[in-house]
């Protein structure tokens, strides 16, 4: 099921981060039916859960999105106004040139939707950063004219294209993301592939993300890898280097589908029973800082939903210290769990 | 007592029957474990036979834990759906397939 509008807009309850995090300490948690994500990282030996070698710095370009996703834990969508400024992209470009990060990612909503899109990624592709990843729902270029040529832009740039395709099936994939995703997803994979993405020689990455569509967890990563490839090349002569499978985390709109489909209890039994000390060692959170769209700095994307801003004298881009910030604690909660399940989860699939 | 004889929370607890008998219950999970690792069968198909045989033995938890299991390895729903058909043909051929004892006592006791 695809929704119409955000939380946000429907002024709902769990738009509120400070809701989300009280729901995620009540219930199963307060009763201690379950252990809150604190005491089971120190049971295990994972605590305090620090910061290691910075290698990705993550930039949420806005909100904005040209979809309404059933799962978005960001709470995006087209009625989302909040955008990066180019006052806070300039005050990034200035982070970007003396990181330390081998990895710059961009993400949103929809980034290319951000109307200095174009230009950020220029002035940012000069800053000689290894990886320059661009988060690309695929959907956005087949939304309107203006946006027909991102496959091109993203080739002159080298951008590593990270792309949502849920399923390699119509169906599953239309009922999380909206009628018609599917069909215009695999349209840009075919754009995509033909400015020589995923083809042998150019160095041109396009990898995709899966994440389940519904409430379970993802299996093997290199099985369903497996899967995906046989049946996008068969079905639609689709080619993509890897799959990056994610597991949902129990916020924002994946929370309320959780709630409503009283799938709640289950889910987070099932997160906890998974939980894996070895995906602790190397959650996103330990190698990553997320900048938000109005330049506030966050453990990782899930953080910056739920307004948990980093725990450090520095909180904001404009004041930005790599060594002050890798002293901090990362601020966690029982959303935590959704990154230390099975093989665990990130933004480049699984850790462990 | 609670008034259902089936608890959709008792299959979080199924690991419990341990607690009452530590080796048996051990070893049951051992060898369940090791039944659906990768082997000759993937552990996909190992998962499609499940959920086949819960639908023969009707077993409500089973049944809830495979078709999760199957949603989580990417199995279709067609192929859920041809699963149970497999096993329940197989029961109904199981039942029909003793017709014949009935035909052939039938015949005996027949002049
Ligand atoms: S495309 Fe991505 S950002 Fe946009 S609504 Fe869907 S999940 Fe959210
Ligand atoms: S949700 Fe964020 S803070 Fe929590 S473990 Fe995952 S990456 Fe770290």
């Amino acid at each position: 099921m695809a929704l119409l509008k955000s939380l946000s807009a429907r002024k709902d309850d769990l738009s509120k981060p400070e809701n989300q995090l009280t729901f995620l300490s009540n219930g199963v948690f307060k009763k201690g039916e379950l252990p809150l994500f604190k005491d089971k990282i120190a049971e295990t030996g994972n605590a305090p859960l620090k910061p290691k070698k910075l290698e990705i710095l993550q930039l949420n370009l806005g909100y904005m999105c040209n979809q309404v996703c059933s799962h978005c834990h960001v709470d995006a969508g087209p009625d989302r106004k909040e955008i990066m400024t180019k006052e806070t992209m300039e005050q990034c470009l200035e982070v970007i040139k003396t990181t330390k990060a081998h990895t710059l990612d961009l993400t949103g909503g929809a980034p290319e939707m951000n109307p200095n899109f174009r230009w950020f990624v220029e002035e940012a592709s000069k800053a000689g950063i290894k990886d320059f990843i661009v988060r690309s729902n695929l959907t956005i270029i087949l939304a309107n004219k203006k946006y027909h040529d991102l496959p091109e832009f993203f080739k002159k740039y080298k951008v590593h294209v990270v792309s949502s395709l849920p399923f390699y099936k119509r169906e599953k994939t239309d009922k999380q993301r909206g009628n018609g995703v599917f069909d215009k997803s695999i349209k840009a994979l075919q754009m995509l592939n033909a400015a020589g993405y995923a083809q042998p020689g150019t160095n041109l990455k396009l990898d995709l993300v899966y994440n389940p569509a519904g409430a379970f967890l993802p299996t093997n990563q290199e099985a369903l890898q497996k899967d995906f490839k046989k049946a996008l090349k068969e079905d639609f002569n689709i080619d993509f280097d890897n799959l990056f499978a994610i597991t949902n985390l129990p916020i924002s709109r994946f929370l309320e589908y959780l709630i409503a489909s009283e799938n709640y209890e289950d889910y987070m039994y099932a997160l906890v029973e998974a939980y894996n000390p070895a995906a602790v060692e190397s959650v996103m959170c330990t190698n990553t800082i997320s900048v938000s769209w109005d330049g506030w700095l966050y453990d990782c994307d899930f953080n910056q939903m739920l307004a948990l801003k980093v725990d450090s004298k520095v909180q904001h881009i404009s004041e930005y210290n790599e060594d002050l910030l890798s002293n901090r604690e990362i601020r966690i909660s029982q959303h935590c769990y959704g990154c230390t399940a099975g093989a665990g989860s990130s933004c480049q699939g699984t850790v462990a | 007592m609670a008034k259902t004889y089936y608890n959709p929370d008792d299959l979080r607890k199924f690991g419990k029957i341990t607690e009452w008998s530590e080796e048996l219950g051990a070893k049951f999970f051992d060898y369940y474990e090791k039944v659906f690792e990768e082997g000759a069968l993937s552990a996909r198909e190992k998962s499609l036979i499940a959920l086949a045989v819960s639908h023969v033995v009707k077993c409500p938890y089973c049944i809830d834990a495979y078709t999760k299991d199957g949603l989580q390895k990417g199995i279709t729903k067609e192929e859920m759906m041809e699963a149970v058909h497999t096993g329940a043909a197989i029961e109904s051929g199981a039942t029909l397939v003793h017709g014949v004892q009935m035909m052939n006592k039938y015949d005996k006791l027949s002049m």
